[in-house]
């Protein structure tokens, strides 16, 4: 078990005080990358709605099979991860480990598959640049399409890295017995982020992957 | 506070310091009336203000340390005033102005073309007769002028201190401003969006003649083909004729009356045919294909100028029958 | 007539300066109060430098040739005077300092609810600095501090990367700031006091948080986007490539138009302080006043198109816009009318906050009124992007903003420091920037009617009288900001020790010693009474 006084930081009053705030954080923070995920959003709506044809064209050059995927491992990493927050508040330290670890090696997938992803575009002459090359009949706005695709996966990668750095973190304290019924606010506030990378996939996917494939 | 300040610059203005630029459009005068009503009440709130504070701060002095002033928490009334009020003012201000923009955004029918691209650091202007002017403007005093604008670089922006308006000027697309001007004489011309090293020195004049001499300026200046002959001459050129002539045969689409004509596209949406689209179909012919042809046209980015374009715009105006312009 | 002079009250011997000595004791500390101190430093330093850039511009314009300077060198002149004042000292200025200092005093806390993230939000902010130093010393950025594309992100061939990770940077700064700021106060006010009870300058820092964690988010993307198009040469703005420049405006402006929110609102929340404490009395109308800085916040973040006005946004999203924008002037208004009243039957003293307080009230309400000139779409046409935005927006971030910054550094002196500074010096300097900003920033509203247009290194003969008038002025303005620096350095070595409570002024952070001990209240303060009870046993009066 944890003593309670040396899991209390000094600026709270009781540990319900510093859950809630350290929860209430986490949200805010979220908040936050709403707005900044929502700018590239925006900007990809507009360029959507103007350039419909060349970002549709764009789109069926992405592998659906591996977006599928990856989605669906995302998905199984939220499994996991409420799993591994479950078993925290149960006390069950292997439990916990176990899930922290899986969850681990299914955000490593999805970049992964990200890496064979991008090494394909990167073959099909796909990345914008100089090097860019398309077929089609409006290669300068399936560029467009294109620069997004990666500004927003990347970002989107970017947030996964961290996620699985955090959650490493997380695993290395619950190795050491920090975590207990009592206190596992780090898990909680890790999942939520976690949470929050898999729904930022959740609209890029459709949103980039399934505008062409009018079925 | 601002009353002094007020005082000190009606000093100068005796000294014949003007507050504000000549006025040679149309719509100035009616502009700065707008502005003395906005200068009014900025002036009549401020110096409200500060005497209220001034006052309040010598009449309410404290006058030994241990009086003890009644708390006053409010006043629902009093709050309600002050909100609708300015509400008050401010939705005269809104629509005051609004309604004066519209005029400013809206040209008249019947104003005279004419086309400016500008660069890193200098504006181009082209009349329809075909007089060129590089950072110059001539125009007839009575007349209304619509400028259609574009850039070959960077967002610069057309002003007229003296006509009072403004418009960025865009990379990639064409904007609009219109203007009659009242009174002879010559005005700054100035790049009012910051363009890179010489945005200072992309400024030019614009001189208003009266019609007289404006005939005569246009006779006199060299001009050479006019708008829409060099634009036929490009038409031909490029061999745009073999594709677009009008015929049930043809690859390309009629370009009878192509202006302000709405045309649906192989995606199903409809647009309305406008500068911006002929530009787009020339530079990327692809993007919006008419429906019932096929995405044959090739493109002419790089070999036509934003200067060419224009010259083709004009002359696929002269196409339709509702723009015809009257000869001056 | 002062505030009665403290009896002999000598410093407490152990506080939160001298509790532990040495730069590790500053550079790891989890204070707030000493993280505010590091953030004082720092925003001093950067005022300084965008000091002498503005000195640059002023000098150039003095003469209508561009004599002094190299037109290319003039640009990152004014660039870099934008970019180092709005991110690196007016953003961060009163709530990574006062905020930093006073929130959790304010509500009976012992510190913020995340102190490491504070600390972090310190370095953060000296990083991006550094980046952005960097930027300067090695051959500036002259795109202006919008950063308009295409020009920033394809033809301006300055360190437009290093400013622009710098800006970015720096971006994480701020939202950390907020970030913080919203949970202490929402999660750690002490026992009583309920959202009504708080000090206005709480409800200020608080608007200002929201706005913070909203919007820089959106001015990250947008450089991020422009760094994207500048190092691969993608399309995003560029029409050359497909992209539409205009598209940056709008994430620009998303996040900038709110940013000046974020600039005033704090100050605004140190002006609600100062006038109740020096007319000893409640502040008139204390919801409205509170509900205010929200209206402010929401509304700021409709109205970012009031910068396009002339951009080619079409006529009637212009309409929108301004429509809008003259609505979140009425709540500004309404604040104005309210810190007036207070006065009204008050018993006004004329210390230097409350010296700096009278002159933001008047300067603030020539600052807004005259904004209302530009979301007046007919004027704003003409004056887009003239002399008179740049006057408007010094009256509101100098005669405004800046004031109450110095007002609020002067009402809380003593209880950072534990000393007085010298009250003759501080009113003598409070008059001079008075006079000197007037006369600096008065005569660019006429520039700006006459047509004189922004960011101009030369100018037409006929605009010089004026520009002289406002160089003039901004030399006095110069030494007004220097006699404080100087006099309050030396206040911390022969200021008189200033008690816990020189002021007499209500608000739970005068009830700790000054300076305060590291945990600023021995025991967690209970409070039984409203905001700025200064005499609550006479009658309260309705009127």
């Amino acid at each position: 078990m944890s003593d309670q006084a040396t899991t209390l930081a000094p600026q709270f009053d009781d540990l319900a005080q510093q859950k809630e705030s350290a929860i209430f954080g986490m949200w805010v923070f979220l908040v936050t990358e709403v707005m900044f995920f929502g700018g590239m959003f925006a900007g990809y709506t507009v360029y959507r709605y103007r350039f419909h044809e060349a970002f549709t064209a764009g789109s069926d050059h992405l592998n659906l099979l591996l977006g599928g995927v990856n989605t669906a491992v995302l998905i199984l990493s939220s499994f996991t991860m409420a799993m591994a927050v479950h078993s925290a508040q149960l006390n069950r330290r292997r439990a916990l480990i176990v899930f922290l670890v899986l969850t681990m090696l299914l955000g490593s997938t999805f970049l992964g598959i990200k890496v064979v992803e991008y090494s394909h575009k990167f073959h099909e002459r796909l990345v914008p640049g100089p090097a860019f090359h398309f077929d089609g009949a409006d290669p300068q706005h399936t560029q467009l399409f294109f620069s997004f695709y990666f500004a927003m996966t990347g970002f989107h990668a970017l947030h996964m890295v961290i996620g699985v750095a955090l959650l490493a973190i997380m695993t290395g304290f619950a190795w050491r017995g920090r975590f207990s019924a009592e206190y596992y606010n780090p898990i909680e506030v890790s999942g939520l982020y976690w949470h929050f990378v898999d729904i930022v996939w959740i609209f890029l996917f459709p949103l980039l992957y399934l505008v062409g494939h009018h079925g | 506070m601002a009353t002094l300040v007020h005082l000190a610059f009606l000093a100068v203005l005796q000294q014949g310091l003007p507050i504000v630029p000549e006025r040679a459009s149309s719509v100035a005068k009616q502009i700065d009336y707008l502005y003395y009503f906005l200068t009014g009440v900025t002036l009549f709130f401020s110096a409200l203000i500060f005497s209220l504070v001034f006052y309040f701060a010598v009449r309410y002095r404290q006058r030994h340390p241990d009086e003890r002033p009644q708390p006053i928490h409010g006043s629902l009334g009093l709050e309600l005033l002050w909100s609708a009020i300015p509400l008050g003012l401010t939705m005269v201000m809104f629509f005051w102005g609004a309604h004066l923009f519209y005029i400013v955004r809206t040209p008249p029918s019947d104003a005279t073309q004419l086309y400016v691209v500008g660069k890193q650091w200098m504006w181009k202007i082209q009349h329809p007769e075909g007089q060129r002017e590089i950072n110059a403007l001539h125009v007839p005093v009575g007349r209304p002028v619509k400028l259609t604008m574009t850039s070959e670089d960077v967002i610069h922006s057309f002003y007229i201190p003296a006509f009072r308006i403004k418009m960025d000027v865009l990379p990639g697309r064409y904007t609009e401003l219109w203007f009659t001007a009242t009174k002879a004489g010559t005005y700054h011309l100035f790049c009012a969006e910051y363009c890179g090293a010489k945005h200072s020195g992309m400024t030019g004049w614009v001189t208003v003649l009266e019609p007289a001499d404006y005939e005569a300026w246009l006779s006199g200046a060299p001009a050479g083909e006019s708008l829409e002959q060099a634009g036929a001459r490009l038409f031909r050129q490029h061999n745009c004729h073999t594709c677009h002539e009008a015929g049930p045969t043809s690859r390309g689409p009629s370009l009878q009356e192509i202006l302000g004509k709405q045309v649906r596209l192989a995606s199903g949406e409809t647009v309305v045919v406008d500068e911006g689209y002929l530009r787009e179909s020339i530079l990327q012919p692809n993007a919006k294909v008419v429906a019932g042809y096929e995405s044959v046209m090739p493109t002419y980015q790089g070999q036509i100028s934003e200067e060419g374009i224009l010259q083709l715009i004009a002359y696929l105006k002269s196409l339709t029958r509702a723009e015809r312009k009257a000869q001056p | 007539m002062n505030a009665a002079p403290p009896a002999a009250n000598a410093l407490p011997k152990v506080h939160y300066l001298n509790v532990d000595y040495g730069i590790r004791s500053w550079l790891f500390t989890i204070d707030h109060k000493r993280i505010a101190l590091l953030y004082l430093g720092s925003i001093t330093l950067f005022f300084v430098l965008g000091g002498l850039f503005a000195t640059a511009i002023r000098l150039e314009l003095l003469t209508p040739a561009g004599d002094l300077f190299e037109s290319e060198t003039y640009n990152k002149m004014f660039t870099m005077h934008g970019v180092v004042m709005i991110f690196f000292f007016l953003i961060p200025s009163i709530p990574a300092t006062l905020g930093n200092f006073l929130v959790p005093m304010m509500i009976g806390a012992r510190d913020l609810a995340f102190p490491r993230i504070n600390l972090l939000s310190w370095y953060i902010y000296t990083l991006g600095g550094l980046f952005t130093l960097f930027a300067i010393l090695s051959g500036g950025v002259d795109t202006g501090w919008t950063f308009y594309t295409p020009y920033s992100s394809t033809y301006s061939n300055t360190n437009v990367m290093a400013t622009a990770v710098g800006v970015f940077i720096l971006g994480f700064s701020s939202i950390l700031t907020g970030f913080n700021f919203i949970i202490t106060i929402h999660k750690m006010r002490a026992p009583g006091l309920t959202w009504f009870r708080l000090p206005l300058f709480i409800w200020a820092h608080y608007a200002t948080s929201v706005i913070m964690i909203l919007g820089t988010p959106v001015v990250a993307i947008a450089i991020a986007l422009v760094g994207l198009e500048r190092l691969f040469h993608i399309g995003i703005f560029n029409p050359a490539l497909g992209g539409d420049p205009v598209l940056f405006q709008h994430l620009f402006w998303f996040y900038s138009h709110p940013a000046v929110y974020i600039m005033i609102l704090p100050s605004m929340g140190v002006i609600s302080e100062i006038v109740c404490c020096f007319s000893r009395k409640k502040i008139f109308g204390y919801s409205f006043v509170a509900f205010s800085s929200i209206a402010i916040a929401l509304l700021g973040f409709l109205v970012w198109g009031h910068h396009m006005f002339v951009s080619s946004q079409s006529m009637y999203a212009g309409m929108v816009f301004s429509i809008l924008s003259f609505l979140v002037a009425i709540p500004s208004a309404v604040k104005v009318f309210n810190w007036t009243a207070t006065m009204y039957k008050g018993s006004v003293m004329y210390n230097a906050p409350m010296l700096y307080a009278m002159g933001f009230i008047g300067l603030f309400t020539m600052g807004g009124l005259t904004g209302l000139f530009l979301s007046t779409l007919a004027t704003d046409v003409h004056l887009h992007d003239t002399y008179f935005v740049v006057a408007h927006f010094h009256y509101i971030m100098v005669g405004g903003a800046l004031m109450g910054y110095l007002g609020g550094i002067h009402f809380w002196w003593p209880k950072i420091s534990g000393r007085l500074y010298p009250e003759a010096w501080a009113r003598f300097s409070a008059l001079i920037i008075f006079v000197g900003f007037n006369l600096t920033f008065f005569p660019q509203f006429i520039l700006g009617y006459l047509g004189m247009p922004r960011r101009y290194h030369a100018y037409p003969e006929e605009f010089q009288v004026l520009n002289v008038m406002s160089t003039a002025g901004a030399s006095i303005l110069a030494v007004g900001y220097a006699i404080p620096l100087i006099y309050l350095f030396w206040s911390l070595r022969y200021g008189p020790a200033a008690g816990p409570n020189p002021w007499q002024a209500k608000g739970l952070e005068w009830q700790a010693s000054s300076p305060p001990p590291t945990h600023n209240f021995p025991e967690t303060p209970v409070v039984t009474e409203e905001a700025y009870e200064y005499y609550p046993g006479a009658e309260a009066d309705r009127v």
